[in-house]
C-alpha cells in the first residue's frame, strides 16, 4: 500500500475524489506519524486527534453527500499563533499559559471551510520572534534534514519551524505559516519545503497573535509548489474585521502553474551579492539563472539600493510595534499571572516569568526606540527608509521586472545551540538578510528548493513579485522545482 | 550611541519587565549590540522622504455604524486568571 501521508494535497484530493481513500484514512495516517515522531521533532505542541477524526469523519460525509470543498479531507498542521477555537493557543509562549480562545482565525475558518482537516498546533518562536525555533517556550524543534556524516540536530528554521519540520517529515499535508522577516522562507529553505508569503493584506491578520502589524502576514509551508497555490486560494481573502486586508478577487493560483516563461524579465539584484557570501550560494544562485535561461525568460541585472538598509530598519519597526502589542499581555485578561505586592509589581512579575529572553530584548528594543527623544531618530527614520526601500522595487518593476531571483537564506540550517548566534543576537538576525526587504516593502514572496549544499543539506531560492502577483510566483516557482527536483529528508526518527 | 545601566532599567520599568541586576547587565550587552546595528541608518539621506504609514495602496474601508458583535460576556472572561462577577479582578490600584 502507498504511504498516504507521502502524497502531496493535490495527490491526496485526486485519491479522495477517485474513492480510493477516505479522510479518516488519510488523518489516521497523519495522526500515527505524529504518534510516532515527535516526541523526537517536537514539531506540534498541541495534537487535537479527536477533533481531527471528527473533522475528517464529517469531511467523508459531505463528500458522500456531495458537497466538496477545495480541501476537502485534507489534514493540516496550524501554526501556534493561529487561534483555534477551545484549543491550545500560545504563540509558543509560557504567557498564554492555558489560553483556549473562544474564537476562530479568519484563515483557519477559510481552511475548515473549504473542508480541512486541523490535525494540531505547531511549535514556533515565542511570538513569532526568532529564526531558529530555539525561542519556543516548547523546547527546539529537530530539523528532519542532517548533515552527511553527522548526528548533530540541525534547527528547522524560524519562526515557522514547527510549520516546517512537519511538512518535511510527513506530519501534515500541510501547514500555516506566518512571516514578518522570514519566518515562512527561510524555514521552508532549510527543510527543503516551499514557503509562501503572500503580499500584505491578502490573508487576514484577525485572530493571529500579533507581532509587528504592518510586517506580519500570514502564508503556508508545502510539499511543492502546486499545494502552496491550492492552499493560498483558500487562505486568502477580504476580511472586515482586518481593514488592513485588501479587497481583490482571489484568482485560481493554480491555473498559473506550468506556463511558459518565455519573454518575462527575470531581476538579479547585484547588492544581495554580499559581502562573504559563501561560494554554494552563489552557485546555488547561478544555477537558477541558468535554469531561466532555458526556460526561455531574460535576466536583466537590477539594483535595489537600499537592501543593506532593510535588516536595521526592520530592528526598529518590528520591536518598536512587538512591544505595544505585547502589551496587552499583563496577566489580566488571560494567561500567566504572578502576584505582586500592587498592580504596577503584577504587571512587571507577571510579565518577566511569562515572556522568554528574546522576547524581552525585543520589547526592551522596541521600548527604546519609543521612547520620549528618541521617536525621530528612530522609528520616523526607519519608516522613511522603509519607504525608499519600497521605491527601489517599484523603480524595477516599473522597468519591465516581472520577478526578483534571490537566495532564500546565506547558508543551510546550522545546529541547535550554535554558540556563534547564541552570542549575539544580530548574528541570528542576518539570516533573514535575503527576506526582510520583502516584508518592508509589502511584497509577495516564495521560497522553493533548489539543491543541496556539500553537507547534503536543503538550499532555496526567493523568488519576489509585484504586489498581489502571486500567480507569477507560482508559474516561476514551478520552474526551479522541475529543473531541481524535489528533495526529502532521510529518515532517521 | 549606547545605553548605560541606568538607561536599561528605566527602559525595562516603562515595559512593565522586572529585571535582575545580572538580566539588566546581560541585557545592556545585546541593546548595545543591536543600537550599534542600527545606527547603520544614519547614513541614509532621508531629507525630502516621507515615513512609510502604509505598506499597500489602500483606503480605509468604512463601516455602518451599527452593532454587529456582544453580549458574550462569558467568552471576555473565559480566560481571565482570575474573576468576580463577570469582572476582571487586579491588586488594589488606590490606597
Amino acid at each position: 500500500m502507498t504511504d498516504l501521508t507521502k502524497l502531496t494535497i493535490a495527490q491526496a484530493k485526486a485519491k479522495l475524489d477517485a474513492k480510493e481513500i477516505t479522510s479518516v484514512e488519510l488523518t489516521d495516517a497523519y495522526l500515527s506519524n505524529i504518534e510516532a515522531a515527535n516526541g523526537e521533532l517536537n514539531a506540534y505542541v498541541s495534537v487535537t486527534a479527536d477533533k481531527a477524526r471528527s473533522m475528517a469523519k464529517a469531511s467523508d460525509e459531505r463528500r458522500a453527500s456531495g458537497t466538496i470543498g477545495d480541501l476537502e479531507g485534507i489534514p493540516l498542521g496550524i501554526k501556534d499563533l493561529f487561534a483555534t477555537q477551545d484549543d491550545h493557543m500560545q504563540a509558543a509562549s509560557h504567557i498564554l499559559d492555558d489560553f483556549k480562545p473562544r474564537y476562530e482565525s479568519t484563515v483557519t475558518s477559510n481552511l475548515w471551510a473549504a473542508g480541512a482537516v486541523q490535525l494540531g498546533k505547531l511549535n514556533m518562536d515565542e511570538f513569532a520572534m526568532g529564526s531558529s525555533n530555539e525561542n519556543s517556550y516548547y523546547g527546539p524543534v529537530k530539523n528532519p534534514w542532517k548533515a552527511q556524516g553527522s548526528d548533530k540536530a540541525l534547527v528547522p528554521g524560524g519562526s515557522s519551524g514547527g510549520s516546517s519540520a512537519a511538512v518535511a517529515s510527513m506530519l501534515c499535508a500541510g501547514a500555516t505559516a506566518t512571516d514578518t522577516g522570514g519566518s515562512i522562507r527561510q524555514p521552508a529553505a532549510f527543510t527543503g519545503t516551499v514557503g509562501i508569503k503572500p503580499t500584505y493584506g491578502r490573508c487576514s491578520r484577525w485572530g493571529v497573535a500579533a507581532y509587528a502589524s504592518s510586517l506580519d502576514q500570514a502564508g503556508s509551508i508545502n510539499r511543492d509548489v502546486r499545494d502552496a497555490a491550492i492552499m493560498l486560494k483558500t487562505m486568502a481573502s477580504v476580511d472586515l474585521k482586518d481593514t488592513t486586508s485588501v479587497d481583490l478577487p482571489v484568482p485560481n493560483y493554480e491555473a498559473a502553474i506550468g506556463k511558459s516563461m518565455k519573454g518575462m524579465k527575470i531581476g538579479i539584484p547585484k547588492e544581495y551579492r554580499v559581502e562573504g557570501m559563501s561560494k554554494e550560494i552563489e552557485d546555488l544562485w547561478q544555477k537558477g539563472i541558468d535554469w531561466y535561461k532555458a526556460a526561455g525568460a531574460e535576466i536583466v541585472e537590477i539594483s535595489l539600493p537600499h537592501t543593506k538598509y532593510a535588516l536595521p530598519a526592520y530592528y526598529i519597526v518590528a520591536p518598536a510595534e512587538a512591544s505595544s502589542n505585547l502589551a496587552r499581555y499583563d496577566g489580566v485578561r488571560y494567561g500567566l499571572r504572578v502576584n505582586g505586592d500592587n498592580i504596577e509589581d503584577m504587571y512587571k512579575k507577571t510579565r518577566a516569568a511569562g515572556f522568554g529572553d528574546e522576547v524581552k530584548l525585543r520589547i526592551m528594543v522596541g521600548t527604546y526606540v519609543l521612547s520620549a527623544g528618541y521617536y525621530d531618530a528612530y522609528y520616523i527614520k526607519a519608516q522613511k527608509v522603509r519607504t525608499l526601500i519600497k521605491k527601489d522595487f517599484e523603480d524595477v518593476f516599473a522597468q519591465g521586472i516581472d520577478v526578483i531571483l534571490t537566495p532564500t537564506t546565506p547558508s543551510s540550517a546550522f545546529e541547535i545551540g550554535d554558540k556563534e548566534m547564541a552570542s549575539d543576537p544580530v548574528k541570528m538576525y542576518l539570516n533573514d538578510i535575503f527576506t526582510v526587504t520583502v516584508n518592508m516593502a509589502g511584497l509577495p514572496g516564495l521560497s522553493v528548493p533548489a539543491g543541496l549544499d556539500s553537507k547534503g543539506l536543503p538550499l532555496g531560492l526567493q523568488l519576489i513579485g509585484k504586489p498581489f502577483e502571486e500567480e507569477t510566483l507560482f508559474q516561476a516557482g514551478h520552474v526551479i522545482e522541475e529543473a531541481a527536483g524535489r528533495f526529502e529528508a532521510k529518515k532517521w526518527w | 550611541m549606547s545605553v548605560d545601566i541606568t538607561t536599561v532599567k528605566r527602559v525595562a520599568k516603562l515595559a512593565r519587565l522586572a529585571v535582575s541586576d545580572a538580566e539588566a547587565e546581560k541585557m545592556q550587552g545585546e541593546l548595545n549590540n543591536i543600537i550599534g546595528f542600527i545606527e547603520q541608518l544614519s547614513e541614509v539621506n532621508v531629507e525630502g522622504v516621507e515615513a512609510m504609514t502604509s505598506v499597500v495602496d489602500t483606503t480605509m474601508r468604512r463601516r455602518d455604524d451599527i452593532v454587529n458583535d456582544g453580549n458574550k460576556v462569558d467568552d471576555i472572561v473565559a480566560n481571565a486568571p482570575i474573576t468576580e462577577d463577570n469582572f476582571f479582578t487586579v491588586p488594589k490600584v488606590i490606597e
